[in-house]
């Protein structure tokens, strides 16, 4: 369980992708994500399209890491299209299946609106598998600086989430280790009805919730030992760097946002 | 503002975690001088980890007086006293801030603002004397205990303090993980002027200190070079610690007429003794 156990779905690499700064990232997926719906002919569902699969391809990642991104997904996809298709009834019926007639206009609609969400997962899902979880936390920290003029708590918020990230694995190495206790005392967690498992989980939350508490109060009281203060004043080791990799980045994207506006009607 | 040239000095210190709890520690007083390695024994609740909190303002004292390097510890002067004063607790898991060992290694530079160049020095430097220099983006997971014993020791020597206190720092370790640690230990002390507090109720652990504190009921009951406390056994038994196996038995040896005249601290001591001991006798 150990060496198998990976926080979030990060592939490890060293493309073009993987070394743009995360601010660069969460950005142009924030601007992809609302110019993916002002996309309404071929050629601008073309333009995201080959934007989209051309940083899949640069990110190297392979296409199993991909798809299983977007697994959870295809039942969502395959869904929406079906009901353009039914729900539509614009332009000729193209042909008629039993009573039901399917129009062009349900087609392309379906089309278009499966389509819209296969490029939104497939991006943000690129950036979870070329970024690591604490890139996007000091991403975050980083971008959410303004708000600190409205005493928004960036600087805890960031650091919750890094000490979050940390913990995962341990808190899941301790359920494994209290499930394996609780099942040596008879425990059943595997069979019976729904509600004797439900019930079955009760002895591995409680000891799980009462550890975690006396972790916190230890983390906190060592962090407090080692002069943490708060945010102010404190320097960084992790650095994020904004190089021409990103200026490029940036400029091929206002192309592709260019082009979008040329293409659509 | 203390005159004379002591580390660590607890005046006449009394503390109790509430008006109506009992006392933890009743007048204690006793010094830690520089570059010393003080050890601190006692069973469990005898008040021994109290005094590693209150030595860097964690807790305060109801009475008496705790200096450190000079400065009074109180409320506006605990960040002056936390710089001076390292502290490495007994849970390895829960004293692991970062979510790689680099990030936790730092982050005790980071709350001080150390600049990043700094920091990426004695970052490497650190590790080196740990030597866990090969684990730079390990995470914490991926560690055993001993590991990570040897990590947090890395981030509290990383800010260069004056005294570094191991609260039962290998209480929760196997005795492989023990022996690194106190390897490590003994090798920093030994380089590095860093005074060293070591808090454990392990009898084996104190064997390398120039002194050590027995505490027993919140009272500093013996203080003593650990050689002339190893012969004090019938009385560390009374207060409920352990005699390390080679004390128990240079004292049988003893009792069946072998006359020993050093207490042996290990091992290789009493072997040393009984080999050269025909040519005595």
């Amino acid at each position: 369980m150990n060496n198998a156990m990976v926080i979030g779905q990060y592939v490890p690499g060293n493309s073009v992708v993987h070394r743009l700064d995360p601010r660069t990232k969460i950005t142009i997926i924030f601007i992809f994500v609302f110019v993916v719906f002002l996309a309404n002919n071929v050629w601008s569902y073309t333009i995201l399209t080959v934007f989209a699969l051309l940083s899949m391809i640069t990110s190297r990642v392979p296409l199993r890491f991909v798809l299983k991104g977007l697994t959870p997904v295809w039942f969502l996809i395959i869904f929406t299209f079906l009901l353009h298709v039914i729900i539509t009834k614009e332009g000729d019926v193209v042909f008629e299946i039993f009573t039901f007639q399917v129009y062009s206009g349900g087609l392309i609609q379906g089309f278009a609106i499966s389509m819209r969400f296969f490029l939104l997962i497939l991006v943000t899902s690129l950036l979870t598998l070329t970024t690591t979880p604490i890139e996007i936390t000091d991403a975050i920290e980083s971008m959410l600086q303004p708000l600190k003029k409205v005493k928004f708590p960036v600087h805890e918020l960031a650091l919750m989430m890094s000490i979050s990230l940390r913990f995962i694995p341990t808190l899941l190495q301790e359920t494994d280790k209290i499930s394996k206790a609780q099942a040596s005392r008879g425990v059943d967690f595997r069979t019976g009805k729904l509600k004797d498992r439900i019930q079955a989980v009760v002895p591995l939350l409680v000891p799980l919730f009462v550890s975690a508490f006396k972790r916190a109060e230890e983390l906190a009281m060592a962090m407090e030992a080692r002069g943490y203060q708060g945010g102010e004043g404190r320097t960084k080791l992790r650095e994020l760097k904004f190089t021409k990799l990103d200026v490029g980045i940036y400029i091929l994207f206002i192309f592709v946002i260019l082009g979008l506006f040329f293409t659509r009607n | 503002m203390s005159s004379n040239e002591k580390l660590v000095e607890f005046r006449n210190v009394s503390f109790r975690y509430g008006a109506e709890q009992p006392w933890v520690l009743k007048n204690c007083s006793f010094e830690i001088d520089r570059e010393e390695w003080v050890a601190i024994i006692g069973h469990n609740g005898s008040g021994k980890s109290t005094i590693a909190k209150l030595m860097n303002g964690l807790l305060f004292p109801q009475e008496g007086e705790i200096y450190v390097a000079g400065k009074k510890v109180q409320e506006d002067t605990i960040w002056d006293v936390r710089k001076d004063v390292g502290m490495v607790f007994q849970n390895p898991d829960n004293q692991f801030v970062g979510t790689t060992v680099q990030d936790d290694v730092a982050f005790g530079m980071e709350n001080r603002g150390f600049p990043r160049e700094e920091m990426l020095q004695r970052l490497d430097d650190v590790l080196h004397a740990v030597g866990m220099v090969d684990y730079r983006l390990t995470e914490p997971h991926r560690l055993s205990g001993g590991q990570k014993q040897r990590i947090a020791i890395a981030s509290v020597l990383a800010v260069s303090p004056k005294v570094l206190i191991l609260d039962e720092a290998t209480a929760m370790l196997d005795p492989r993980g023990r022996r690194d640690i106190m390897q490590t230990v003994a090798h920093l002390q030994a380089n590095k002027d860093v005074s060293l507090l070591t808090i454990t109720h392990d009898l084996q652990e104190i064997v390398q200190a120039d002194r050590v504190i027995v505490m027993n009921e919140g009272q500093v009951w013996d203080e003593s070079h650990p050689r002339e406390l190893f012969s004090k056994q019938d009385d560390l038994l009374a207060i409920g610690l352990d005699v390390p196996f080679i004390a128990s038995l240079a004292k049988a040896l003893k009792q069946t007429g072998i006359p020993i005249t050093k207490e042996p601290l290990n091992h290789e001591e009493l072997l040393e003794e009984l080999w050269t001991l025909h040519s005595r006798t």
